[in-house]
């Protein structure tokens, strides 16, 4: 599905990512884990199309969308979250949802019918709400939200977007310690059910043993390793790396 | 429950109401109030395209003046150039090309910046079109403008019609309509999906981004449609005012729109009406009370900016809110 080969980027002179290389399957869920500064939301921004890399290659669908725009791989069934919650703070939370549903169905370019006529869109987005536990919100502005809410509610965005492939920056950073497991149970199960592929960008070795299917390991900008949750755990390269033990 | 339903949807009732008021207007009103009206009217056409910007994709354009000056200046021209073609039919239809097509250049150079670097740009551009006013004399009449005879409507010919019976009667009858017209299709706009698109940009422009809106390209239609509305409201405007001048086009011009939507409440959609037509009567007694109008003018800015950040419609739509919860705390 996703195929990123030697791919550099450098800010000035120094190299952030360096000749890392990889590939995410069909419905896999893939964890991005690292130490902090390693590389990781970079690493997604340049799968994004947000920032372009130095050199190196990305393919997506086997088309080559290295320098390609955020829109065209957007419209390639491509979507991401962000780290920092990056919402529409002047819109419900309803409409949050409904303008990503309006952009992925072709339809935010009408401009005569108010929005409230696409009953089926109004109808998705709660649908969308309630698999994310936000039906009940539905009415607030996202400045009202507590710092999870936002969260899940950055992700619900994105997986509104009905896209093939999913990329997620710390889904659950900000998120109360207790309700991680919760929220990333909610965020999982729709994954699996839309049988979407997922690269997750995440800290708590415990939520990536849980819920991928596969661990990539970046460290200074490279793959460091790339396996099944439990074999990279027990390699002592990534325990120190992560955990600063030998 | 009559009485909620008017609480519930207040325009529902409102907006007739406005209608019915303005439609008999000319019965009641002495000639001279009237015209005050009819041009606080055609201010408001305008404003509500200037606000489609401000409010719904949150750019302040400084230039609209410009945008104005397209609409009243393609009636005139028209009037001195193609004097067969003299009819409001044509005459409202060729302003809005004029409009799209001022609006798109603008639009396509202002649209790569937001902020105060939109707002320059937007008033340089404007600058441009007024230096073209004024030097081409030979074309454009220069600093004293072109007049504005009364135009052909719908088949009935200008000739013996004597400029206030032309006002006072169909062509006020037209502006109204062409007012309803506009507030309705603004209304319908902003909340279309593609007024979600806009609110989303000015919400969030690298989220819009992220989720498939193509931010630059929604913001140029959004520059264009707003200039559709406020070239109407200088075509229109042309035939109460009799007459066109490049103060229009000037900066003094676009500051005086800005003022407009912000003495109503840009935060509303009916604001800016607000706004427009009471700027023409302040505007009005401010001149005549004293030589330092625009001390006045300045002065009703401060406290506006100051204690009513959302104009006057805001400050009484918070006023209606606060006593409805009065009204509910003393019922429970």
């Amino acid at each position: 599905m996703l195929k990123v080969s030697n791919l550099v980027k450098e800010f000035g002179r120094v190299r952030i990512i360096n000749s890392a290389t990889f590939q995410i399957g069909q419905s896999e869920i893939v964890s991005l884990v690292g130490p902090n500064g390693a590389g990781k939301t970079t690493l997604v921004n340049l799968i994004s199309g947000h920032i372009l890399p130095t050199s190196g290659k990305i393919e997506y669908l086997g088309k080559d969308v290295t320098f390609a725009s955020p829109y065209k791989r957007i419209k390639m069934g491509m979507a991401r979250n962000f780290q920092i919650t990056n919402l529409f703070e002047g819109s419900t939370v309803l409409d949050n949802i409904r303008t990503c549903l309006l952009s992925a169905q072709e339809k935010i370019h009408k401009a005569f019918l108010p929005v409230s006529h696409y009953k089926d869109i109004t109808t998705e987005a709660i649908e969308i709400l309630n698999i994310f536990g936000l039906s009940e919100k539905d009415k607030l502005l996202p400045a009202s939200l507590s710092e999870g809410d936002k969260k899940v509610l950055d992700t619900a965005m994105a997986f509104a977007l009905k896209s093939r492939f999913l990329l997620l920056d710390e889904p659950t950073s900000g998120v109360a310690t207790g309700d991680k497991f919760k929220v990333m149970d909610i965020i999982v199960a729709a994954i699996r059910k839309g049988k979407m592929s997922c690269l997750i960008v995440e800290h708590d070795m415990d939520i990536v043993s849980d819920y991928s299917d596969r661990v990539l390991v970046l460290s200074e900008g490279a793959i460091l390793a790339d396996g099944k949750p439990s074999d990279i755990m027990a390699q002592s390269s990534v325990k120190e790396i992560l955990f600063g033990v030998r | 429950m009559e009485a909620t339903n008017i609480i519930k949807r207040p325009k529902s009732y409102i907006y007739p109401a406005v209608f019915i008021l303005l439609i008999v207007l000319p019965k009641v009103l002495p000639t001279y109030q009237l015209l005050l009206i009819q041009s606080g009217i055609t201010f408001a056409i305008m404003c509500l395209g200037f606000n489609l910007l401000l409010r719904y994709t949150g750019l302040l354009s400084f230039g609209h003046g410009a945008l104005f000056a397209a609409g009243a200046y393609s009636v005139a021209m028209m009037g001195k150039y193609l004097p067969s073609l003299y009819r409001v039919e044509i005459l409202i239809p060729a302003a809005i090309c004029v409009s799209i097509l001022v609006s798109a250049l603008f639009g396509f150079i202002c649209v790569r910046h937001t902020r105060i670097f939109f707002s320059i740009l937007a008033l340089a551009l404007s600058m441009v079109l007024y230096a073209l006013l004024v030097k081409l004399y030979n074309f454009t009449g220069g600093s004293d403008g072109i007049r504005v005879p009364i135009p052909w409507m719908f088949g009935i010919a200008p000739t013996g019609v004597r400029r206030m019976a032309f006002l006072t009667g169909n062509y006020h009858y037209f502006l109204v309509c062409i007012f309803a017209l506009a507030t309705l299709v603004m209304s319908a706009i902003v909340n279309s999906p593609f007024g979600r698109a806009l609110q989303s940009i000015r919400d969030n422009e690298v989220r819009a981004e992220m989720i498939g809106i193509r931010v630059r390209r929604y913001r140029w239609y959004a520059f264009i449609v707003s200039g559709i509305f406020t070239g109407i409201g200088g075509a229109m405007w042309s035939f109460v005012n009799g007459h066109v001048t490049p103060e229009s086009a000037e900066w003094v011009f676009s500051g005086e729109i800005v003022y407009m939507t912000l003495l109503g409440g840009f935060t509303v959609f009916e604001g800016p009406i607000v706004g427009a037509v009471l700027f023409t009567y302040l505007k009005l007694y401010a001149v005549s009370l004293t030589q330092y109008w625009m001390l006045i003018i300045g002065a009703t800015l401060i406290v506006i900016v100051r204690l009513l950040p959302d104009g006057i419609t805001g400050a009484i739509l918070k006023l209606f809110a606060a006593m409805k919860r009065e009204r509910n705390k003393g019922a429970s």
